[in-house]
């Protein structure tokens, strides 16, 4: 059992950390990437947007792992990914936050956010971190002998965003993380991913309410049909009128918008 | 993980002293026989524990492999055991050879979970049955195999196959505890909650399962040989016997499986009670259905097994009494053990 290394020559601000080409992926013989290419930079929240089953959960699978790409390529910092374990690819420092709670309901809150640690054996540097997570996120001190279960759902997220950063990766995978929250929580979660580039890390985030994912976002990308349709910066997608149509339920020339249930009380005044 | 308590010390310290000197203090044989049996099942219980338990793969297969270690000690000393000790000092080579054996049989078992396995795992212990009935040049089919008696002395001839399974029981027992108090334990205990998470966190899921296996095997193998040597004769239908399986499985839910000492409490409530209502029942079939009867209604009022059940209700207990202020899911409201927890969120 070879020891993992939790540093890896990262690019410089702002350019190329992840990179995808031509990526294909699916379960048994479908695919669902068909050809994905993306490229996300160092500092940069990434937004995926596009409808069901456009392919963006699995995007995020072929990075971290849990799914492996059958063509294409998959980089970080220059390293090919594709080969690599879930566990390598901790390792360098990608973390995954899925959308269905990730949190073991019958552990507590303070042995899950201990357990984002698992791959770590140092414990003093365990130690220092759970410090350093709940300083960043309180609910973990205050609620830390709960049982993860008894967490609202938007608590459970603040958690399951403590826990991603015990590895203090470099590159953090968000799969829906505003789905199933009120509004309230919804805000307090985009404000803590906002918060996590600010030292340096790389967030790919993937949202189906599209409005507030791309007002966090620098950049935001479509896909769809198993392929990047469009990319942008995130404050450019909000204004397209197409996206606008298809994704924001906003109608920029009169037609009928297609109301996603999220959107109205994100675009609400 | 956390360091090994000192209250838990002293209890196994205190357990394993009086199971030592029972026999010194004159125990009558037909006491020290029981026990035997019963130490015998605390060992096969606390080991089927590793994987059953902690891992949560009920494997229903397990007697499989405590039939090879019966015959491995069969097919060794079938005319002569030495000093008498010689079958012992090949345990540690049956454990490790079986554990061994074990891991490609667990490698494509443990693809399949829950009610799947259970059924996988039943089929190896038929397989292994059909194997022992027909391999008559090995095992002598169904005409048996026997074991060259041991030159033991006639007053204490019972007494090194006592302490064998007691060091037996001392063995699975440590290796329990030192699961549960490293990586191994926390690795398990995500595996059993649920495997796509521990993949997510970067458990070693696969290696992880299968080292539970092996060590659990292994285990249940020596505890074979043991027997085998006891005993002194080797039959297919005894030595992969459903009923063993059955026994140890039983022993752990009882008990609360995943827990250290639930199998243990398991097997010192059934063997007994098995015994005594051979006794009071006779011949007649009636015992199997008082034994039965024991085991209903326990699964009625403790249904996740006794210790569970009992801490969570002293739990429970404690909580009502630090008043209605307090919010579920606080410290007060934990089951002492990781296992215990993850069960109970289910």
């Amino acid at each position: 059992m070879a020891e993992i290394t939790t540093t890896v020559a990262l690019p410089a601000q702002g350019e190329a950390l992840l990179e995808l080409g031509g990526v294909t992926a699916g379960y048994g013989a479908g695919l669902i990437l068909r050809g994905v290419d993306l490229t996300v930079n160092r500092g940069e929240i990434v937004c995926l947007i596009g409808p069901n089953g456009a392919g963006k959960s699995t995007v995020l699978k072929t990075v971290s792992g849990l799914l492996t790409a059958k063509d294409g390529f998959v980089r970080f910092a220059g390293n090919d990914l594709n080969r690599l374990s879930p566990r390598e690819r901790l390792g360098l420092g990608i973390v995954h936050v899925p959308q269905d709670r990730s949190l073991f309901p019958g552990m507590t809150v303070w042995e899950n956010v201990e357990m984002g640690a698992f791959v770590l054996n140092d414990r003093a540097l365990v130690r220092r971190r759970l410090e350093e997570v709940t300083e960043r996120f309180p609910i973990v001190g205050r609620r830390r002998t709960s049982l993860a279960g008894s967490l609202s759902g938007g608590e459970q997220k603040q958690v399951e965003l403590a826990r991603s950063l015990m590895l203090d990766p470099a590159l953090i995978l968000l799969d829906e993380p505003s789905i199933g929250l009120d509004p309230k929580s919804r805000t307090a979660v985009f404000a803590s991913i906002a918060q996590l580039t600010e030292d340096g890390r790389t967030v790919l985030l993937v949202e189906q309410n599209a409005r507030s994912g791309l007002a966090v976002a620098h950049r935001g990308a479509v896909l769809e049909a198993g392929r990047v349709a469009l990319t942008g910066a995130g404050s450019a997608l909000l204004e397209d009128p197409e996206v606008g149509r298809l994704y924001l339920g906003a109608s920029a020339a009169g037609k009928t918008p297609r109301l996603d249930a999220a959107a109205p009380a994100a675009a609400a005044p | 993980m956390k360091p090994v308590g000192r209250a838990g010390l002293l209890r196994a310290g205190i357990f394993f002293l009086l199971l030592a000197l029972i026999p010194v203090l004159g125990a009558p044989g037909w006491l020290l026989t029981t026990l035997i049996f019963t130490v015998m099942y605390a060992g096969l219980a606390s080991s089927w524990n590793l994987v059953g338990g902690y891992a949560g793969y009920p494997s229903l297969g397990h007697v499989a492999f405590f039939g090879i270690g019966a015959y491995a000690i069969g097919l060794v000393f079938t005319n002569s055991v030495g000093s008498g000790f010689e079958p012992f000092l090949l345990l540690p080579v049956i454990g490790v050879a079986v554990g061994l054996l074990s891991i490609p049989v667990g490698w494509i078992a443990m693809r399949t979970r829950a009610d799947v396995f259970a059924i996988v795992t039943i089929t190896l212990l038929f397989i292994t049955q059909t194997l022992a009935f027909n391999l008559k040049d090995l095992t002598g089919g169904a005409q048996g195999k026997s074991v060259a008696p041991p030159p033991f002395p006639v007053e204490t001839f019972d007494w090194p196959f006592y302490y064998a399974m007691v060091v037996m029981l001392a063995i699975a027992m440590a290796i329990s505890l030192y699961f549960r108090r490293s990586k191994i334990g926390l690795s398990l205990a995500t595996v059993r909650a649920d495997e796509d998470k521990a993949h997510g966190i970067g458990v070693r899921v696969t290696a992880v399962k299968l080292l539970a296996f092996a060590v659990s095997c292994g285990l249940v193998a020596m505890i074979g040989g043991v027997w085998a040597y006891y005993v002194g004769f080797i039959y297919p239908q005894f030595a992969v016997d459903p009923l063993i399986t059955i026994g140890m499985v039983l022993m752990a839910f009882l008990g609360g499986r995943g827990t250290l000492w639930g199998p243990v409490l398991g097997a010192f409530i059934l063997v007994p009670a098995q015994e005594y209502f051979a006794q009071t029942f006779g011949a007649s079939e009636l015992y199997l259905l008082a034994y039965a009867a024991v085991f209903i209604v326990i699964m009625l009022f403790l249904p996740r097994g006794i210790l569970p059940s009992v801490s969570e209700r002293l739990a429970r207990r404690r909580l009502a009494a630090r008043g209605p202020g307090e919010s579920p899911g606080t410290d007060a409201a934990r089951p002492v053990d990781p296992a215990v927890r993850m069960e109970a969120a289910r």
